[in-house]
C-alpha cells in the first residue's frame, strides 16, 4: 500500500508507524487525490473521520490543513496533511465524501479556512453572530464577550468579557533551566556601593 | 412564468425538548405532517474543549474528556490515553490494559443501558427507563469504587490507571456479572416484541451499507446496516486481542436493527468482561517510570527523589516528544478518536476530538427525510446522540 502511495502524483513524504499512514499531499489537485483514494481498489479509503487544522502563527503557510481518511476494506488509516496561507482558500471535497459537509463546516468555525464549492458555508459550532476564529493560536482563551442575562432590560446581553481574577497561564517549564543566576540583591555583595 | 405555492410549514424543535437528547435545535420543514428537511442547529454545549486542552498539562486534559460525553466517560480517556502514550512510546502494564478493558465494556453497558430505555421512552415506554437506571446505579458503584467519582472518573490515565481495584472487587464483578444476563433478557421482554416500539422502529430511519460509511458512521449505526466493522477487532488496542467476542450485526439499518445491536451488545460485554476476571492477573497497574506516572505515596514519606517527581510531574507535567497522532477507540457509541499534535512540550499544541455523534447527526436531515413529524424522535433516540461530544 505504501509504494502504491509513494508513486501517485502529488503526494509526497509517505510513511507509516504503528499501523497508522501519514504523507503531504499537493493541494492544488485535492479532488483528483481524493477521488483516486477513494476509487483504486487497491487503496479504498471509503470513510472520511475528520478534518481539522492546526494553527502555527509563525509561519508563512499558517495551516496544517489535516483530513484523516479510513479504509474500511483494507483496514487502514491514513493521515493526509497540507499546508495553506492565512487567506488561502481550498477545494470543498463534498462531492467525493458527504460526511466532510460539517467537517469543514467546523473547520471554518474555528480557524477561518474557506472551502470553495462548499454547498452551506455557514458557522456551526460558535453562537450566531459570533466574531473571530477561536481555535486560532490568536484568540485568547477567555475570549472577547461573554453573556449575562439583564434584570432590566429582561433579556440576555453581551459584554466584554470582564475577568475578576487577572487570567493565570503559567509558565511551569523547568525555571531552573537557563535561569539567569541573578537574585534580587545579589548587586550589594559586588562592592559597588 | 409558473407560480408555484409552497405549502410548507416550518417549526422549530428545541433546544428545550425533552425528545431533543440535550440541546438541539432542529429547524423543520414539514409539508403536512411529513418530513421535507431537517436542519440541525448545533453548538448550544460548545465549551471549547479543544482549547481549554491547549493549555492544559497531558494530566490536566483526563478530566476533560469525561465531560464529553458524560454518558460513557473511561471511554473516551481511554482514547486519549491511548494517544498519549503512542506519542510517548510506552505500552501499559498486562493488568492495567484488563482493568481498561473491563472498565469500558461496563462503561458500554452503562451507555447502551441509558440510550435504549431513552429511546423507549422517546417512544412511549416508562417502565424501561425506570428498571435500567436501578441497574446503572449498581454498575456506578464500580466507577465508584475504583476512581471515587460515579461519573467524571479520570482513572484511565497516560501510562495506566490511577489506582488498583480495591480488594475483593474481582470476586464482587464476577458476582455482578452472573446477575446481569438475566435483567437484559428481561428489559428485551419488554422491548424486543413490544407491538408499539415494532411499529415505531421498524423500517423508519433507514440507512444502506453504502451510505453509512459515505456518511462517517461507525459503531452500532454502522453494523446495524450489516458491516461488521469493530475497532476491537478490526484494530485491536489494550487486552483486545487476547478476547473472543461476536460483532452483532443489523440487516436492514432501521431504528429497530440499532435497538437490536445495542441489546447484543451488552451481552458481549458482559461475556468480554468474565474473560477478563477469569485472565487478569496480580501485578503493577502503571508504568513504573516516575518520569511519567507519579511515586507511590509512600515512597514520597521517604525519599527526596520521589516528592521532587511528584511535584514537577503535578506542576510541570511530563513532556511528550513532539509528533502527531491519531488514536481510536471503539465507544459505545462508535468510533472516538483523538488526534493529537505536541510540540515536544508539557502541554499539546492541538488535540482534534473526533466524536461520532457529530458524523451521526449529520445523516439525520437524509434519514428523516419523507418521515412523519413523530419519526424524528424515533431517529434521534436510535442514533444515540449526546451533546458534550458532539458540540465539545
Amino acid at each position: 500500500m505504501i509504494n502504491i502511495l509513494t508513486k501517485m502524483h502529488g503526494i509526497n513524504n509517505v510513511l507509516e508507524k504503528n499501523n497508522l499512514l501519514e504523507a503531504e499531499f499537493d493541494k492544488k489537485i485535492i479532488i483528483k487525490i481524493f477521488n483516486e483514494l477513494k476509487d483504486n481498489n487497491e487503496l479504498n479509503f471509503n470513510q472520511l473521520l475528520d478534518i481539522t487544522a492546526v494553527d502555527y502563527p509563525s509561519r508563512e503557510f499558517r495551516f496544517d490543513l489535516i483530513y484523516i481518511l479510513q479504509s474500511l476494506t483494507k483496514n487502514k488509516k491514513i493521515i493526509l496533511k497540507t499546508f495553506i496561507k492565512e487567506n488561502e482558500n481550498i477545494e470543498s471535497i463534498t462531492n467525493i465524501h458527504k460526511s466532510a459537509d460539517w467537517y469543514e463546516r467546523e473547520c471554518y468555525d474555528l480557524f477561518g479556512v474557506e472551502f470553495i464549492n462548499h454547498p452551506d458555508l455557514r458557522r456551526i459550532m460558535t453562537d450566531y453572530n459570533f466574531e473571530g476564529y477561536p481555535l486560532r493560536k490568536d484568540f485568547p482563551l477567555t475570549g472577547h464577550t461573554e453573556v449575562r442575562y439583564d434584570d432590566l432590560e429582561k433579556k440576555v446581553i453581551y459584554e466584554p468579557v470582564k475577568l475578576t481574577q487577572e487570567f493565570r497561564n503559567f509558565d511551569s517549564e523547568s525555571p531552573w533551566e537557563g535561569m539567569e543566576n541573578k537574585l534580587f540583591g545579589d548587586e550589594k555583595s559586588t562592592g559597588e556601593n | 412564468m409558473k407560480e408555484v405555492e409552497l405549502n410548507t410549514t416550518t417549526i422549530n424543535f428545541g433546544p428545550q425538548h425533552p425528545a431533543a437528547h440535550g440541546v438541539l435545535r432542529l429547524v423543520v420543514e414539514l409539508e403536512g405532517e411529513v418530513v421535507q428537511r431537517a436542519e440541525p442547529h448545533i453548538g448550544l454545549l460548545h465549551r471549547g474543549t479543544e482549547k481549554l486542552i491547549e493549555y492544559k498539562t497531558y494530566l490536566q486534559a483526563v478530566p476533560y474528556f469525561d465531560r464529553l460525553d458524560y454518558v460513557s466517560p473511561m471511554c473516551q480517556e481511554h482514547a486519549f490515553a491511548l494517544a498519549t502514550e503512542n506519542l510517548l512510546g510506552i505500552t501499559v502494564p498486562e493488568r492495567a490494559k484488563y482493568i481498561r478493558v473491563i472498565f469500558a465494556e461496563i462503561t458500554r453497558i452503562l451507555n447502551h443501558l441509558l440510550n435504549i430505555p431513552a429511546y423507549a421512552a422517546d417512544i412511549g415506554a416508562v417502565t424501561p427507563f425506570l428498571w435500567c437506571f436501578e441497574e446503572r446505579e449498581k454498575l456506578l458503584e464500580f466507577h465508584e469504587a475504583v476512581s471515587g467519582a460515579r461519573f467524571h472518573a479520570a482513572y484511565f490515565r497516560p501510562g495506566g490507571v490511577h489506582q488498583d481495584m480495591p480488594e475483593g472487587m474481582e470476586e464482587k464483578l464476577f458476582e455482578h456479572f452472573k446477575t446481569l444476563p438475566k435483567f437484559i433478557d428481561d428489559l428485551e421482554s419488554l422491548l424486543t416484541n413490544n407491538r408499539i416500539l415494532r411499529q415505531r422502529s421498524v423500517d423508519i430511519g433507514i440507512i444502506s451499507k453504502s451510505e453509512a460509511i459515505e456518511w462517517g458512521c461507525s459503531g452500532p449505526v454502522l453494523r446495524s446496516t450489516g458491516v461488521a466493522w469493530d475497532l476491537r477487532r478490526s484494530q485491536p488496542y489494550d487486552a483486545y486481542d487476547q478476547i473472543d467476542f461476536e460483532v452483532p450485526v443489523g440487516k436492514k439499518g432501521d431504528c429497530f436493527d440499532r435497538y437490536l445491536v445495542r441489546i447484543e451488545e451488552m451481552r458481549q460485554s458482559v461475556s468480554i468482561i468474565n474473560q477478563c476476571l477469569n485472565k487478569i492477573k496480580p501485578g503493577p497497574i502503571s508504568i513504573e517510570d516516575n518520569k511519567i506516572t507519579p511515586p507511590k505515596r509512600n515512597q514520597m514519606k521517604k525519599s527526596m527523589e520521589a516528592l521532587i517527581h511528584h511535584f514537577k510531574l503535578f506542576t510541570e507535567g511530563y513532556r511528550v516528544p513532539a509528533g502527531q497522532v491519531y488514536s481510536a477507540v471503539e465507544a459505545p457509541k462508535g468510533e472516538f478518536g483523538v488526534y493529537l499534535v505536541s510540540d515536544g512540550s508539557s502541554k499539546p499544541y492541538r488535540c482534534k476530538i473526533r466524536a461520532p455523534g457529530f458524523a451521526h447527526l449529520q445523516t439525520l436531515d437524509h434519514l428523516s427525510k419523507g418521515h412523519l413529524m413523530a419519526d424524528i424522535a424515533a431517529i434521534l433516540g436510535s442514533l444515540d446522540i449526546v451533546f458534550g461530544e458532539i458540540d465539545r
